[in-house]
């Protein structure tokens, strides 16, 4: 048995048993529940150490034939692309699990849900099967409406239910259709990735099949990731989600339509990635500029951070959109820093939801005096937030922008100032309003998170970010050799499909390769 | 053989309600349901003559791994029903509880002998004995007006479809003089440009769009549904389908496969309009059953992209689909049987406050509009998921576009669904409290048969192994 089956399968087990744990046993099932991500964190932390950086193929592998006639197994594993990646669901998963005392009601069914999700998640992670990583990020997903139906807070919670709901099963079922075709066109009769993609380079997918399955996983994927114009779901379904459903799915879930067109698309789908590198780069700017001036102008806490995530997820895409090494890397690392930073700030904010009943900003003011430990974590995610130097964003931002320099200037610009400028005014803004100023009477009670377990989840979230912002070599020395070798196989690709469809090369995308690549050493072999 | 022993049951079951007294004939269908689960045991294992594979009758009855699969899932389907009727015998006519569970039992015997014909005649016996006892089983809640007015709106329509089937029947006799299946087939080609015995194929094939309620022949449903006791209902939305199904796929495939081949594009018509028709007119629906009459018709469509790929794949996909869709169905209707006994209507708001008065209650229909719904880890994704692959695999081979239309219908119309399959959840969890609070008791045997559906639903969802080998043999003894 591998350890990813380990990482992922605790919380699974631990839902199981609490199916048959009396409801009324409140403490067991929370202690169950906490200790099940604490095991799949502790787990994750030894994968992550123990992950030999460059090795050749996947690390910790596992394979069990599930459906033999269809090809489609069971079968984990990681890389440097999503080692990163299942360290950051575990720790999140541990800290919203700690989170959950918000939770009063009904207790045992959210935290099997919440179980579920985590398993689910980290599941489709660690997946290298097209249909368990499906079926695995579905299970995950479920949980999240379900829970956001029950648990939500606000008068637009039936709304913002049935929105999310639409939005996201719209855009999975899209990315389904894309799978299927890209099972059916790689000819393998297999759902393994790694053997699609081992199939792939001796057979490439034709140029009208990728132009065909390339928008279907950008758009399918793209949708699940909140992409400009498809995120207008992840604001109000943040605002309305109980914490730790949103810790889960801004930190973690929804990075997997990010990793899927990293693992899947990239590789598989050269040629079509590189006609739609500048759709996708010009859509980042709807994200980082557009969704960046809609964050300034919001009145709730959440709405804001909400916002501010999906501007975040611009950055991401920005750096897949530039398709060279530099971008890549950048972008797994945002991947990763995004999660902590998300997961952090929907903690922080739940926590003052729970102690005044309000996020909107005008009523607030001045909490720093009451809730020193909060306020000051709010104001270190909230610098995170908008790319201070030390935390792990930053190091990310910075990568992004050095790769998609050479590729889209003037995108990168425009997101250079929402990153630097607008990012920077609303998350000041915030701060001055919520933090300082005059404290209003009615908020003299609050108290602030005071032993050690309360304290644990912000603290654990705010080290990850400052341990991998001051030391960013632990991840990119592990993500470095299989982004370049996606990138490496990718340019092969270009070049084979080229030749093998005869496809006269046009001269603006020749000039989109060389600007793309960059480096010296990376020319294409043409 | 199995027919006959079912026969013999059914005999058997309005024999004892001469000597059983009124109050004990309830207990009479647990002896059925004993009877048909060691039949559906000796089929699984083989023993009798189940297992034998062959022709009898001049060729008319055929037994093979299709016969033999569509009989496991119709006896599967008629213990859930008997089950069902059980608890349902309150709401019968004092008594008549015993002549209910008989004409259960013999709309079984149609729906096993359709499952084995092999010849027009045998199709047009079954699908009378099928249709004729679901006149009765429809009406049987006598004193209830919708009883009685979905019976004669399904006794006028049956009839209708069924006098088109037979004229059908006579064209193709008329023009091929031959009526087993298989013989056609050998001839078929020779009149592939005659209109008349096209004209006889439609026809047949209008006859069946009314038994799976295809569009445009799916008028009758949602009002069916609504009126008929609940049984009857479920048993209607499975084992009638499923009949209409194994006969299409006879006809099709095996009588006249070559005239099916030219028929594609109408077949993409009918099942992406059928799947637009349920899922859009199930949208506002209040009542229960009616909504579920609407997504029957969706489902209906679902299953014919099954039909519509035309690809072995295809066939095995829909097979599967349909036995997701027993234990889901089931568990659906058992829920409605058990909750809403003391309404006299099926609204919807009649489910609230249900996760208070019986979790395993909520938690079941909740995983069985999950199921329809086609979300992991149940039955009904993973047969959603093969019906799409067959799709886009014969997209693929055949380039046709309608195929990558018909797979983007089919998604739209899974997002439709959400929205009313969730509505229901909703209904069950965030409605407002209702006055009535009272805890709802289960018998055994109900508790029994819901863990059934529940773990039918888990099992072909999580482990598709077992069933997925089942089908593919079945789709290929249509060859």
């Amino acid at each position: 048995m591998s350890i990813l089956t380990y990482i992922a399968g605790w919380p699974l087990l631990a839902a199981l048993v609490l199916i048959v744990v009396p409801r009324h046993y409140r403490v067991f099932i929370r202690a169950i529940a906490v200790l099940a991500t604490l095991i799949s964190a502790v787990l994750a932390v030894k994968m992550f150490a123990q992950f030999v950086p460059g090795a050749n193929g996947y690390q910790f592998e596992q394979q069990i034939p599930w459906v033999e006639s269809l090809g489609i197994s069971y079968h984990v594993g990681v890389d440097g692309i999503n080692v990163g990646l299942i360290l950051m669901g575990a720790i999140v998963a541990f800290a919203a699990a700690l989170c959950s005392f918000e939770i009063q009601t009904r207790e045992k069914e959210f935290y099997i849900l919440l179980l579920v999700m985590t398993g689910g998640i980290l599941g489709a992670f660690a997946s290298l099967d097209l249909f368990f990583f499906y079926f695995l990020h579905e299970l995950a997903l479920v949980p999240t409406f379900i829970m956001i139906g029950v648990w939500g807070r606000g008068e637009k919670k039936n709304y913002a239910t049935f929105q999310i709901t639409l939005y996201l099963s719209i855009g999975a079922l899209i990315a389904l259709i894309g799978l299927i075709a890209l099972y059916l066109q790689s000819g393998a009769n297999t759902f393994d990735i790694p053997k699609i993609i081992e199939h792939a380079k001796t057979n490439p997918f034709s140029v009208n099949a990728q132009n065909f399955i390339f928008p279907l996983l950008l758009f399918g994927f793209g949708i699940l990731v909140s992409l400009w114009p498809f995120h207008s779901w992840a604001p109000l379904g943040y605002g309305v989600a109980p914490s730790p459903t949103a810790m889960l799915h801004a930190g973690v879930l929804k990075k997997f339509g990010l990793y899927g067109l990293i693992r899947i698309a990239l590789p598989l789908l050269p040629q079509a990635a590189q006609s739609w590198a500048h759709v996708i780069a010009w859509l980042c700017v709807g994200n980082i500029l557009y969704v960046g001036w809609v964050a300034m102008r919001q009145k709730d806490l959440n709405l804001l951070i909400g916002n501010s995530s999906v501007a975040h997820m611009g950055f991401i895409f920005l750096g897949l959109a530039s398709l060279n090494l530099i971008g890549v890397t950048g972008a797994v690392l945002i991947m990763v820093a995004h999660g902590f930073l998300a997961a952090l700030t929907f903690a922080l904010s739940g926590y003052i939801y729970k102690q005044t009943g309000t996020l909107q900003i005008s009523e607030l003011g001045g909490l720093c005096r009451k809730l020193p430990f909060i306020g000051t974590a709010l104001l270190m995610a909230a610098m995170a937030g908008c790319g201070l130097p030390g935390f792990a964003n930053f190091v990310g931002e910075a990568t992004v922008f050095f790769g998609a320099w050479k590729a889209f200037p003037t995108v990168t610009i425009l997101a250079l100032w929402g990153a630097l400028v607008i990012g920077g005014i609303y998350m000041t803004r915030a701060i001055r309003n919520i933090l300082h100023g005059p404290l209003p009477e009615k908020w003299n009670a609050l108290t602030d998170a005071s032993d050690t377990w309360r304290k644990l989840p912000y603290a654990l979230l705010l080290a990850s970010l400052l341990v991998f912002g001051f030391a960013p070599k632990l991840l990119t020395e592990k993500i470095y050799p299989d982004a370049q070798k996606i990138v490496e196989s990718f340019k092969f690709q270009v070049s084979n499909v080229q030749s093998a469809n005869a496809v006269p090369l046009k001269t603006e995308h020749l000039n989109l390769n060389t600007a793309s690549i960059g480096n010296p050493q990376s020319a294409i072999p043409n | 053989m199995l027919e006959i022993s079912v026969i013999g049951l059914g005999l058997v079951l309005m024999l004892a309600d001469l000597f059983v007294p009124a109050e004990r004939r309830r207990y009479i269908g647990y002896a059925a349901i004993i009877a048909l689960g060691i039949l559906l045991v000796a089929s699984v294992s083989g023993n009798g003559s189940c297992g034998q594979f062959g022709t009898a009758f001049g060729g008319m009855f055929i037994n093979d791994a299709l016969s033999l699969f569509f009989k496991q899932l119709f006896i599967v389907a008629a213990i859930l029903v008997l089950f069902m009727a059980a608890e349902f015998s309150d709401r019968l006519a004092a008594g008549s509880v015993a002549e209910y569970y008989s004409l259960i039992v013999f709309a079984l015997v149609g729906m096993l002998f359709a499952a084995s014909s092999n010849d027009f005649t045998m199709l047009f016996v079954s699908i009378e004995l099928i249709t004729i006892t679901f006149y009765v089983l429809v009406s049987f809640q006598r004193s209830k007006l919708a009883s009685l007015e979905a019976g004669v709106k399904y006794l006028i329509l049956g009839a209708l479809s069924s006098a088109f089937m037979v004229f059908g029947i006579a064209l193709i006799w008329g023009t091929t003089g031959e009526l087993n299946f298989t013989k056609l087939a050998a001839v078929a080609p020779q009149y592939a440009d005659s209109q008349i015995f096209l004209l006889g194929v439609l026809l047949v094939l209008v006859g069946l769009g009314f038994k799976i309620a295809a569009f445009p022949f799916q008028i009758w449903a949602p009002d069916v549904y609504q009126g008929a006791p609940t049984p009857t209902t479920a048993f209607l939305a499975i084992g009638s389908k499923a009949a209409g199904f194994v006969l299409l796929l006879r006809v099709l495939f095996t009588a006249v496969p070559g005239v099916t081949a030219h028929w594609a594009n109408l077949l993409i018509v009918i099942s992406g309009i059928t799947i637009l028709y349920g899922n859009l007119c199930a949208i506002p629906q209040r009542n229960l059953k009616r909504l579920l009459g609407y997504s029957s018709i969706a489902h209906a469509g679902y299953l014919l992209l099954g039909v519509a790929a035309l690809s072995a794949s295809g066939q095995s996909a829909l097979m599967y689909y349909l036995a997701g869709y027993v234990f889901t169905v089931m568990a659906a209707f058992f829920v409605i049987t058990l909750v809403l006994r003391h309404l006299a209507t099926e609204d919807l708001s009649g489910l609230a406050g249900l996760n208070q008065r019986s979790p395993l209650l909520a938690a079941t229909l909740t995983i069985a509009m999950v199921s329809l719904a086609g979300i992991p880890p149940l039955a009904g994704f993973f047969g959603k998921f093969l019906l799409l692959k067959a799709v886009l695999e014969t997209a693929q081979a055949t380039q046709n576009h309608g195929y990558y239309c018909l797979a983007f219908i089919a998604l739209a119309g899974v997002i439709i669904s959400l929205y009313y399959y969730f509505g229901v959840i909703r209904a069950i969890y965030w409605s407002k409290e209702p006055e009535d609070m009272s805890v709802i008791e289960l018998s055994a045997p109900a508790k029994v048969s819901i863990w059934v559906c529940l773990a039918g639903m888990f099992w072909l969802g999580l482990f598709p192994n077992t069933v997925l080998k089942l089908v593919t043999e079945a789709a290929s003894a249509l060859k």
